[in-house]
């Protein structure tokens, strides 16, 4: 099997290790590992986390499949994720959806043909105080209008 | 009962130096209560808890020194301290502002926890999302070890402590403890049966305290000053120390406020210090405790925000999360946002929630296109009642509580969408 991870990649596993009482508990260390040196989780790098853990292929789908946050189809170069929760709803989050799905010409859970974005809505990001809140890649941005997020879609490279 | 408006955490907010070790040593007595907690008995410790009316902050309001009074005192498996930084009931933002702004009242709080139980090794399982605040708390943690407050032999005491940051991936469910475990342990986030509970088995099969961040950020001013001084910042009997508490939604002044536990009522809240709802509009309903708590008419507001008042009109704290929605806010459609999440966010292990959820959305999703009939609002009544204490975990109860509590207090609104159509 050719090897998809990088070095890196296990050598932030092999730091973390003696901070867990087995191998398994590293397996969401190790999914996000991954996915973020490889901006997705492909195939083959589910099967590399299962031979480096010693477990069987499937239990890494499993577990891979069950969080949002792991993506199991390639994402754009950028990733908007627009919290549609109730405190961000109240406050005008839909606004923003409709405004990204118009700008950028895709709709909810597309990504743009030149793979620059990805646009989802998400659950609540705990920035409720100061709604309406999205993630842009690891970012939060709070207090969004749809002037403010017109600034920072075009500020992306 | 106090008159006493003194604050714990809040004026260190926003600041941020006041994330750094200096700072907390300096302006925050940092580090004093530990070596005072590893000079006692842990029995003595859990007392002076118990004293203090700590009630977890995540939710359920459970007596912090009663938890750890069930942990065995011998066990052969390592015991776990495990916080709870999950922070995914919707309405809920105050645990972020605690590890970025003062991780060190975490830090230090996990080590003297660790103590109390017997336990040598700490785990924060912080929310996927929270990729700064993890990163903030990753460096907070190395400047400890650095420093001799985490490790062998913490401060020469004889005593070791680890503590490592596990990143949850974006699972609302692994907020509840054992589905937190499993996550911890590297599953799938699914609730296990119980009993067994965390404290006889917990994380890796050892004995293990689940605390939220805010509780264990209390422990420090406890140790320091008391557990009848904590008890005494509260305003109810049993509900010791100040609250932090999170408005959002239709306000003029939304963000976190800090009052001693049931020093404030919602009406005093919304209108004397979030400045009144926005554009001067009527309020037409507060959600008070996070979105799983059953939600309050604007009659009903003149209650005080804490555990016993809120449960006594048939609401909850829960996290001291409060939404405001103003008049002219469709709850119909708010609903259906809520339940979607629910759905969502619904693990799938007991089918009265995973059935029960998805069928209520699109029974308010009809009522919304104005296809509803009058029976669908019973037929609404009738599936949450029969997910309400159904399920492994209190998914089923958070999904199922804000249907019957919003159907019982705005029937006429799901009634005029049923009678007059989509444009009621």
């Amino acid at each position: 099997m050719a090897k998809v991870l990088s070095d890196q990649f296990y050598s932030v596993m092999k730091k973390l290790e003696p901070r867990y009482p087995n191998k398994v508990a590293l397996m969401l260390p190790a999914l996000h590992a991954a996915q973020e040196e490889m901006g997705w989780l492909p195939p083959e790098s589910l099967d590399e986390i299962a031979d480096y853990i010693g477990c069987h292929p499937a239990q890494v789908r499993e577990v891979a499949s069950f969080y949002t946050m792991y993506n199991l189809k390639p994402v754009g170069k950028h990733h908007i994720k627009i919290c549609t929760n109730v405190a961000c709803c109240l406050r005008g989050a839909y606004d923003l959806v409709d405004h990204c799905e118009k700008k950028l010409g895709i709709k909810v859970g597309q990504t743009t043909d030149d793979r620059k974005f990805t646009l989802h809505e998400e659950e609540c990001l705990g920035a409720c105080g100061t709604a309406p809140a999205m993630m842009l890649d690891d970012d939060y941005h709070e207090n969004l209008d749809t002037t403010r997020l017109d600034e920072l879609l075009d500020s992306m490279e | 009962m106090s008159t006493s408006n003194e604050t714990l955490f809040i004026q260190h907010f926003g600041n941020e130096e006041s994330r750094t070790l200096n700072y907390y040593l300096n302006q925050m007595n940092g580090y004093t209560a530990l070596k005072k907690a590893l000079g006692m008995k842990p029995d003595q410790l859990i007392e002076e808890v118990k004293a203090s009316n700590l009630r977890g902050r995540g939710g359920a309001g459970f007596p912090t020194g009663v938890k750890w009074g069930f942990i065995p005192k011998q066990s052969d498996r390592p015991k776990y301290v495990v916080i709870n930084a999950d922070e995914s009931e919707p309405g809920t933002f105050k645990d972020r502002d605690i590890m970025r702004y003062t991780p060190f009242l975490l830090l230090e709080g996990m080590v003297i926890t660790g103590h109390a139980i017997g336990s040598n090794v700490g785990y924060i399982y912080i929310r996927g999302e929270y990729t700064r605040e993890a990163k903030l708390l990753n460096e907070a943690i190395q400047t400890a070890y650095d420093r001799g407050y985490l490790g062998k032999n913490i401060q020469g005491t004889g005593f070791d402590f680890d503590v490592t940051v596990h990143r949850g991936a974006g699972a609302y469910i692994c907020g509840e403890e054992t589905a937190l475990l499993n996550s911890l342990e590297g599953k799938r986030g699914e609730p296990r049966v119980k009993p067994p509970f965390p404290a006889i088995e917990g994380a890796f099969r050892g004995p293990t305290v689940v605390n939220n961040v805010e509780t264990i950020a209390n422990l420090p001013f406890i140790v320091n000053r008391g557990g009848k001084w904590f008890s005494d910042l509260g305003n109810l009997p049993g509900s010791g120390g100040t609250r932090l508490v999170g408005v959002s939604g239709h306000v003029k002044k939304p963000g976190l406020y800090e009052f001693g536990a049931g020093g404030v009522t919602i009406r005093e809240l919304i209108y004397d210090y979030c400045g009144g709802i926005l554009g001067d509009k009527k309020l037409k309903a507060v959600i008070p405790g996070g979105s799983s708590s059953p939600v309050l008419r604007a009659d009903e507001i003149d209650v005080i925000l804490d555990i016993e008042p809120l449960q006594k009109i048939g609401s909850m704290l829960g996290t001291a999360s409060v939404m405001v929605v103003s008049e002219d806010y469709n709850v119909v459609q708010l609903l259906r946002r809520m339940i979607h999440f629910y759905a969502h966010e619904s693990c799938g292990q007991c089918t009265p929630c995973r059935e029960g959820s998805q069928w209520m959305e699109d029974i308010v999703k009809k009522i919304l296109r104005g296809q509803g009939r009058e029976e669908d609002i019973d037929l609404l009544e009738d599936i949450a009642s029969n997910i309400d204490g159904k399920t492994l975990c209190a998914l089923g109860e958070a999904v199922a509580w804000p249907v019957q509590s919003f159907v019982k207090k705005f029937r006429p609104d799901f009634e005029a969408f049923i009678r007059g159509g989509a444009h009621a």
